[in-house]
């Protein structure tokens, strides 16, 4: 483990638990200089599981480069895999906050699962950073002064595909998803975005998640008529969706487009299928900033992989842990403090700097990207400096 | 409704009924001869699968992944049924659920550890990579054709191997009376064996089929298992003809329940087969019991 | 089906007082832990009954336990848990009524997967419906703790401890209840079916309509559960209909061994405590639990409850 940063593996905190127990020392220790207990709440195994490892080597990357502190203390990262199970969500909250005592926590990738942290960061005040999930009510109607996200709410990438279709001319398109919060979520994105643009969404077509039979919905397609398809899915789903288009004989005639999670780590496996396909995400190769060279240099050297959207939204997710901390001089529980202190920071992200909007969410530029040689080249700004709208959220 | 898209959506039924049936047929078979109820059956799809993305991206030739299936499941199956199963064949049904689940955690565990937990996709064979219009606007991959026709002829040799060989007759016997394996003078542990070798070798040789279509992930024997299941309560315990037209009939009308009853797409399935069962109470092609 | 002995149950209670006093010992996060402990036995006791019971295997069986813990969310918010958790325990059996009564049209496996469809149908309904509130689930007010109009506060700080002695004191009603059961006539009647249900029939014992009295129970215990479960962690989330979650009850049975009352009880603590294990000594946890139950199913023909001592056969 590089400079510094003591990332704590399950198996040396139970020992140190069990021996802190044994020694009568299990009162815990929360004055100044003790290390910060940082909850990292991922999937570390099942579908998601390259997400989750993503993230986390991105937080300590980020952590190395300070030097091992943040905000003045050492921190400690405690991880716990959530195996993207909504059913035993609370119960894990529940060992990262009661057992493990974690003071900030940051996670996670599935927007159920994301809801039981929400839950506890509400109900109990520790600070939540969300890395990913990007279900709405996180920062619409379930906003609150203790949450934030540092990846996207699902709106805003199908907005901007959206608004970017419309505005090239399409009047018409269609929607294919997952039928599961995050598919229909980015389907009104999509909707709000085509009709900002002068278009219409005339059907969506849906498949149980996370089923990868598509060959019903893909022959529907022709007869529908559209100008253009988008579409949300991820991962292994996304890697058979967009090469089954392409051997339908769909791609050379109505364009594939979606929401970037599409080709986003997938180009490799979906290979001559996904030439061309435009999506419009947060994130995309070639962003030309120096902030993003070196950090894909430094994520390169320290994990051996290409970095990726998840590990730009981890590193950010430890960018904007350490401005709530300098703000507070260490402290998570000083939280209209800690809350100010992320409120008003710029995140220099690998992105481009962003800002949170009132509702704790990123305001940032959707970027419209082509895949190309394996690549998601940004080609221009689909929608600039777009901010979820944020409907309901009332902060108290 | 527009004729051609009927027409290709039936072609999506068949085709990916006919796979089931190549997962099904080895499902049924263990169930109706053994009596065992094998959770771990989706775990040798897997298997299967993961064996043709390793072949294919270390040789390139995915065919090779075929014989390899079909002799590692053979393998497989027989060491599983004489090192673990036969044991059980007198226990309770349930205590085998909990013994094949705990295979499950065990085959996803090494899994993880030996290949870890990224998806990948298994590249069609360069011969095969082209498209093939079925109708004026949708065409199919010509390795989707291909898998389709291989799996008619699998499920040909199956019903001519269950129908015309002698061994095939007690294997039809047997799962048909279990009991009658022993009166009729029948080597109750080589049938067993070959059952469940077989069965095997048909879920992995279906794993590996289907990896260029599935690509590979974790947990994917998984989501085949339920759907599976429901082939062989719909056809009949023990029947391969009942498993054969019960699949047919599934992928059908879960295909056509995405593509023209959207609302409920998910449900179709469950609705037929609580409908079937409601009506014929052991399936539609339950062998004389 | 055994109930536990006269050593057996001095365990049992052992155990029980040693779950009451664990707010003098235990940490609020171990109270927690407990009370899941405590919420998943009532549920895995509830499919006892029919599993062990009368021989019938449900797949289907957390549509009931969904159900309970969806009525916390759809009824009016501030009521007293006096009026919710019969209310969660009568709509769970309602719902089971119309599923038993079709699904014991079969027997064995094939029930097995009829319980498994209508499950899904349920899980459908509270998944894509406005009914359920979302697809990621939502959060709940918990009920207030009021008997007879008389309100108590819980302060926050005592809200993990009071759970956990409501829970266990339903944990105890809850088995004492179907020990009783199972040694009426209808008890009698249950395992005689399971024995041999042709048998029963030719006796003149209307089978189908003793199982679906143990159906329509068996639901409504489950509704109980789910009602504490959604009690317990103030959200809800569609996927407790799922027959994952179904699955898992049947395993916490099996583990504990479907020949004693008692077993699912230790089923849920083994279960609950395995992966609690698992969770701090890897992150390998389905190594361990693979491990586990391969060696509980090929050395504990019984289940752990093979390990108490031995009760007498309740039912006979």
């Amino acid at each position: 483990m590089p400079a510094g940063s003591m990332p704590l593996s399950r198996r040396s905190f139970g020992a140190l638990a069990a021996a802190a127990a044994a020694g009568g020392l299990a009162r815990p220790a929360v004055a100044q200089g003790a290390p910060l207990r940082i909850g990292l709440m991922l999937p570390f195994s099942g579908t998601f599981a390259a997400l989750g490892e993503n993230i986390a080597a991105a937080v300590e990357l980020y952590i190395a480069e300070k030097g091992g502190r943040i905000g003045g203390r050492t921190p400690q990262l405690i991880r716990l895999d959530d195996e993207s199970n909504p059913a035993n969500a609370v119960q894990n909250v529940n060992r990262l906050v009661g057992r493990d005592r974690a003071e900030v926590m940051i996670g996670t990738v599935h927007s159920g699962v994301v809801m039981a942290l929400v839950q506890a960061s509400r109900e109990r005040g520790v600070p939540l950073i969300i890395p990913n999930a990007g279900n709405v009510a996180a920062t619409r109607e379930l906003c609150s002064p203790t949450v934030f996200r540092s990846s996207f709410s699902n709106w805003q990438p199908a907005y901007g595909m959206g608004l970017a279709l419309a505005k090239s001319g399409v009047k018409r398109a269609c929607w294919v998803t997952w039928d599961y919060a995050a598919g229909a979520e980015s389907g009104q994105g999509f909707a709000d975005g085509l009709k900002a643009g002068g278009g219409e969404l005339v059907r969506e077509l849906k498949l149980p998640f996370p089923e990868t039979n598509f060959q019903p919905l893909l022959a529907q397609i022709p007869g529908l008529n559209v100008d253009a398809v988008g579409s949300f899915f991820a991962g292994g789903g996304a890697v058979q969706f967009v090469r089954e288009y392409a051997a339908a004989g769909l791609k050379d005639r109505i364009p594939l487009t979606g929401s970037g999670f599409l080709t986003e780590g997938v180009l490799g496996p979906q290979g001559a299928a996904a030439e061309g396909v435009r999506t419009a995400l947060h994130y995309g190769d070639g962003l030309d900033n120096p902030k993003n060279t070196a950090f894909r240099a430094a994520f390169k050297q320290r994990t051996n992989r290409d970095a990726d959207v998840y590990a730009v939204q981890g590193y950010d997710a430890a960018q904007m842990l350490a401005a709530g901390l300098e703000a507070t001089r260490g402290d998570p529980t000083a939280e209209a403090a800690f809350a100010r202190g992320i409120r008003s920071a710029r995140i220099d992200s690998p992105r481009g700097a962003f800002t949170l909007s009132p509702s704790h969410n990123p305001v940032q530029n959707i970027y419209l990207r082509e895949a190309r040689g394996g690549e998601n080249r940004v080609i221009g700004v689909a929608a600039e400096a777009l901010a979820d709208p944020g409907t309901g959220c009332r902060m108290t | 409704m527009d004729l051609s898209g009927l027409f290709a959506q039936v072609l999506n039924g068949l085709q990916y009924g006919l796979l089931l049936f190549l997962i099904s047929s080895g499902l049924t078979l263990i169930f109706g001869v053994m009596g065992v109820i094998n959770l771990a059956h989706g775990s040798m799809f897997m298997i299967g699968a993961y064996l043709a993305y390793v072949i294919a991206s270390l040789t390139g030739a995915l065919w090779l992944a075929l014989p390899l299936a079909v002799l590692g499941g053979l393998a497989m199956g027989a060491a599983l049924e004489a090192g673990l199963f036969r044991r059980f064949y007198k226990r309770e049904h349930l205590d085998q659920v909990l013994l094949t689940f705990a295979l499950i955690l065990l085959f996803e565990e090494a899994r993880s550890a030996m290949l870890g937990n990224d998806f990948h996709a298994v590249p069609v064979p360069a011969i095969l990579d082209f498209s093939v219009p079925v109708t004026a606007e949708f065409a199919y991959s010509a390795y989707r054709l291909a898998v389709l026709v291989v799996c008619l002829f699998v499920a040909l040799l199956m019903f001519l191997g269950i129908e015309r060989t002698r061994i095939g007759s007690a294997v039809r016997a047997a799962a048909e009376k279990p009991e009658m394996v022993d009166l009729l003078g029948l080597d109750a542990r080589r049938i067993h064996l070959l059952v469940f070798a077989v069965g095997t070798a048909l879920a992995m040789l279906a794993g590996a089929l289907a990896a260029p279509l599935q690509s590979v992930y974790p947990n994917m024997g998984e989501s085949f298992l339920i759907i599976c299941f429901v082939v062989v309560v719909v056809g009949g315990v023990g029947s391969i003809a009942g498993a054969f037209w019960a699949a047919l009939l599934i992928g059908l009308v879960d295909t056509l329940g995405k593509a023209y009853l959207p609302e409920i797409a998910g449900l179709v399935v469950y609705l037929l087969m609580a409908g079937v069962l409601l009506w014929r109470p052991s399936g539609l092609f339950a062998p004389g019991r | 089906m055994l109930v536990a002995g006269r050593t057996g149950t001095l365990l049992l209670l052992l155990g029980a007082a040693v779950v009451a006093s664990m707010p003098w010992w235990a940490s609020s996060y171990h109270l927690q832990l407990a009370s899941t402990a405590l919420v998943s036995a009532m549920f895995a006791l509830s499919l006892q009954l029919l599993v062990g019971g009368a021989g019938m295997v449900s797949l289907g069986h957390a549509a009931f336990f969904g159900v309970g813990a969806y009525a916390v969310y759809l009824l009016p918010p501030g009521l007293s848990i006096g009026l919710t958790l019969p209310a969660a325990a009568l709509l769970a059996g309602v719902a089971a009524l119309p599923v038993g009564a079709l699904s014991l049209r079969t027997r064995g496996f094939f029930f097995l997967m009829v319980t498994l469809a209508f499950g899904q149908m349920l899980f459908f309904l509270f998944h894509d419906t406005p009914l359920g509130g979302g697809k990621d689930g939502v959060f709940v007010t918990r009920p207030a703790f009021e008997i007879f109009g008389l309100l108590w506060e819980v302060p926050r700080r005592q809200r993990a401890q009071v759970l956990l002695w409501v829970n266990l004191g339903l944990l105890i009603a809850m088995y004492a209840a179907l020990a009783a059961l199972m040694r009426t006539l209808f008890g009698h009647a249950l395992l005689g079916i399971r024995a041999n249900e042709d048998r029963m029939q030719a006796l003149g014992y209307d089978t189908r309509r003793i199982k679906l009295v143990a159906f329509v129970i068996a639901g409504a215990l489950a509704g109980i559960s789910g009602h504490m479960w959604a009690m317990t962690e103030a959200f809800v989330n569609p996927e407790f209909l799922s027959w994952h979650r179904s699955a898992e009850a049947l395993l916490m049975v099996l583990l504990g061994g479907i020949g004693a009352l008692h077993g699912p009880i230790l089923g849920a603590f083994a279960y609950v405590g395995l992966g609690e294990a698992a969770t701090l000594i890897t992150e390998r946890q389905r190594l361990v639990e693979g491990l586990v139950f391969l060696a509980v199913v090929l050395l504990l023909p019984k289940g752990l409850a093979g390990l108490l001592p031995r009760g007498k056969e309740g039912g006979r």
